[in-house]
């Protein structure tokens, strides 16, 4: 009997908190004589309940509270949060404002992009357990990825107040604003990023055999934009690839969030029995208007519109990261064309309720929030990217198993672990999302 | 002499604050030659129980968080806690102003009563074990990170202000907030973020927790002169600054 049939008939896998992951996941499967016994994907993160939190606040400390949910995706939680409290209050930002608010957005999904695909993807794809041993043996590349991160991270302090937390985001307006020559040096330094982008790129190109060839179909859902069409993030409204679409403000009928058996994680499925947000979803929904560089990159690795590989999310990334440096430029070149000026903020509280979506890095996020006539917080209701993903990572583990099963347990261990790292789950955004029970 | 070994622990937060160590980009190149970072989940596949000092993000919300820390605390010669939350419980002790059990059920509804969802009151890492430096803010601040990385290297205590954000704010001479009408927790919040939220115009909502002997006289003249209520004060400063004291004995 060989080695490799040993492991085929018997295979125990426990992986506790996974690493190079945001929050805390676990990986257990059992195989016995061959026959697939137990496949799950568990999560015990610490719950922080956030949309109990929030009641009693008043309207202008909702985003100040809200972007704790997450430190990496913390623009995207203050910009959904800051849009769904103007909603219920019935303002309408200016102009300037929104774009703005969108450029700030650029430079997180360029900030995580590069986070995820150059510190916690890259060390599987070159087969060492973390970035540092990677110092050495590959230097310009790390220095290559450092040097993108800074910029992104730069960008974002520039719109967002700082890196982490924005604190520029008010109802109805920005506390602060770039001025024009700071808008035109980051045009400047957003343009000799990508070389760097293209570096990274290729770097990525160079072990990208190493993401396994498995593909599942599923529902993709993301934003949609059509009025003007756009690879959008921020504005628009939900759209699937199945071609199906339902307005922001309907999210809960696409979410569908429910609790499984004996595993009793909130799960959401929307036609299919599952569907996934992220990268990979936008692009599905939105490759046609993908910037140059963006198709570029993705024509490079082959990433086509209707991919189900879902290891392709980490190249669907990369093809965001050029899309959306790109897009900046347009934007600021739009800026400085109409020319900025100081707007003043007026809101008033009223009693109502508001909803909104942007996309996360990781996948598209709703807040709905609603107020009293003081202005202060009475009920929330927040559903993130990854609680969207947890039915479909589970439903990949699935078909993922028996497929592989016959590399080995370590290959599987480590497949397994690849497979959840491309979701870039954020794990302790945990809002609505519950323990799993261990089964034993 | 051997290289310190480090080892990084998150608990309830929302790890931004180790993205901060992150976000040091080519700095943390020689933060790694100076140290060996022995465990660090979110960031290594590596992991080890064998480290000098532990640096701890997030607060302590449930038993099993409770045991995880004092069997780090006693492995770890040094305990450095980093961010709101594991320094003053940060945003997560909001939740300490509720009944727990009908927190549970506002977010979970008819599952809350299910056992592992249970949930103790938000403590910081300090009302547990004993914690022996403070990297406050919310995220921390990633220069004071290094300069008390870098003071324990050389063997020096770090100096960490104890005087109020006004300071800091009056030396970017600033605007005062509370001359846009707006509370500011500037007069009672601990300084070493130079100032950073009114210096792009937005109020100070105290997430480096308070001085340790806040001037509630001056407060309170800051209040009578702009005309606003206690009750105004206080719901701004439950944002970051419910119940903080330690009870660590």
């Amino acid at each position: 009997m060989s080695n490799a049939e040993v492991d085929v008939a018997d295979v125990n896998i426990d992986v506790k908190h996974l690493t190079r992951v945001e929050g805390h996941g676990n990986i257990v499967v059992n195989m016995t004589d061959g026959k697939v016994e137990k496949v799950q994907w568990q999560v015990p993160e610490a719950p922080r309940f956030f949309e109990a939190m929030v009641r009693g606040r008043h309207f202008d400390d909702i985003q100040t509270i809200v972007s704790r949910i997450c430190g990496i995706c913390s623009i995207s939680h203050s910009l959904v949060a800051t849009k769904a409290v103007e909603n219920a209050l019935g303002v309408q930002v200016s102009e300037q404002t929104d774009m703005l608010r969108l450029l700030m957005h650029y430079s997180e999904q360029l900030q995580s992009h590069v986070l995820h695909v150059g510190y916690l993807v890259a060390p599987d794809l070159f087969g060492a357990p973390s970035v540092v041993p990677l110092v050495s043996q590959a230097p310009d590349a790390v220095l290559t990825i450092i040097r993108a991160h800074r910029v992104a991270n730069q960008w974002s302090e520039l719109l967002a107040g700082r890196i982490t937390h924005p604190i520029t985001l008010v109802p109805d307006g920005m506390s602060m604003i770039p001025t024009e020559a700071q808008l035109r040096d980051l045009a400047e330094t957003l343009k000799a990023t990508v070389p760097d982008l293209l570096t990274i790129v290729d770097v990525v190109l160079s072990v990208a055999e190493n993401l396994p060839a498995f593909e599942r179909p599923t529902e993709y859902v993301s934003l949609k934009q059509d009025d003007p069409p756009t690879y959008t993030f921020y504005h628009g409204h939900i759209a699937s690839a199945d071609g199906h679409t339902a307005p922001v403000d309907e999210w809960e009928t696409v979410a569908n969030e429910y609790v499984v058996g004996r595993s009793t994680a909130k799960w959401a499925k929307w036609h299919r029995d599952s569907y996934a947000v992220g990268a990979l979803a936008r692009f599905n929904n939105n490759a046609p208007l993908i910037s140059p560089l963006g198709k570029a990159v993705a024509e490079k690795f082959g990433l086509e519109q209707g991919c189900c590989n879902p290891f392709m999310n980490n190249v669907a990334q990369l093809a965001e990261a050029a899309h959306v440096t790109e897009a900046a430029l347009e934007l600021i070149d739009k800026l400085l064309t109409k020319g900025l000026r100081k707007e003043k903020v007026r809101v008033k509280p009223r009693a109502g309720k508001g909803t909104a979506a942007v996309e996360a890095p990781r996948g598209i996020l709703f807040h709905t929030y609603e107020f009293d006539d003081k202005g202060d917080c009475v009920a929330a209701n927040l559903c993130i990217p990854t609680n969207q993903n947890h039915a479909n990572i589970q439903k990949d583990f699935e078909a993922f198993v028996p497929q592989f099963a016959d590399r080995g347990e370590d290959a599987l261990r480590m497949g397994l672990e690849m497979l959840v790292r491309s979701y870039d789950p954020c794990i302790s955004c945990s809002t609505h999302m519950l323990n799993i029970e261990f089964v034993k | 002499m051997s290289k310190p070994r480090v080892a990084i622990f998150d608990f309830a937060c929302c790890e931004g604050c180790q993205l901060q160590i992150v976000n040091l980009e080519e700095e943390i190149l020689d933060l790694i030659g100076a140290v060996d970072v022995v465990e660090w989940r979110e960031a290594m596949a590596e992991s080890s129980e064998d480290y000098d000092i532990a640096i701890i993000e997030g607060s302590i919300t449930r038993s099993e968080d409770e045991d995880r820390i004092r069997s780090i605390r006693s492995r770890a010669k040094i305990l450095i806690a980093i961010g709101a939350c594991a320094t003053i419980g940060g945003i997560n002790k909001l939740k300490n102003n509720f009944d727990l059990d009908e927190v549970r059920e506002c977010v979970y509804g008819e599952a809350h009563r299910m056992q592992h969802l249970d949930t103790a009151p938000t403590r910081a890492v300090d009302e547990v074990v004993k914690v022996d430096y403070k990297v406050h803010g919310c995220p921390m601040n990633p220069e004071e990170f290094t300069y008390v990385v870098r003071c324990l290297l050389m063997g020096r205590t770090p100096e960490i202000p104890d005087y109020p954000v006004c300071v800091e704010c009056k030396m970017k001479e600033n605007v005062c907030r509370w001359e846009y009408d707006e509370i500011c927790l500037g007069p009672v919040t601990r300084a070493g973020c130079g100032a950073k939220c009114p210096s792009a115009s937005f109020r100070c909502f105290g997430c480096r927790g308070y001085t340790d002997d806040p001037n509630i006289t001056a407060a309170k003249d800051v209040m009578e002169k702009y005309d606003l209520s206690v009750d105004m004060l206080k719901s701004k400063l439950v944002l970051f600054g419910s119940k903080q004291e330690p009870t660590y004995e």
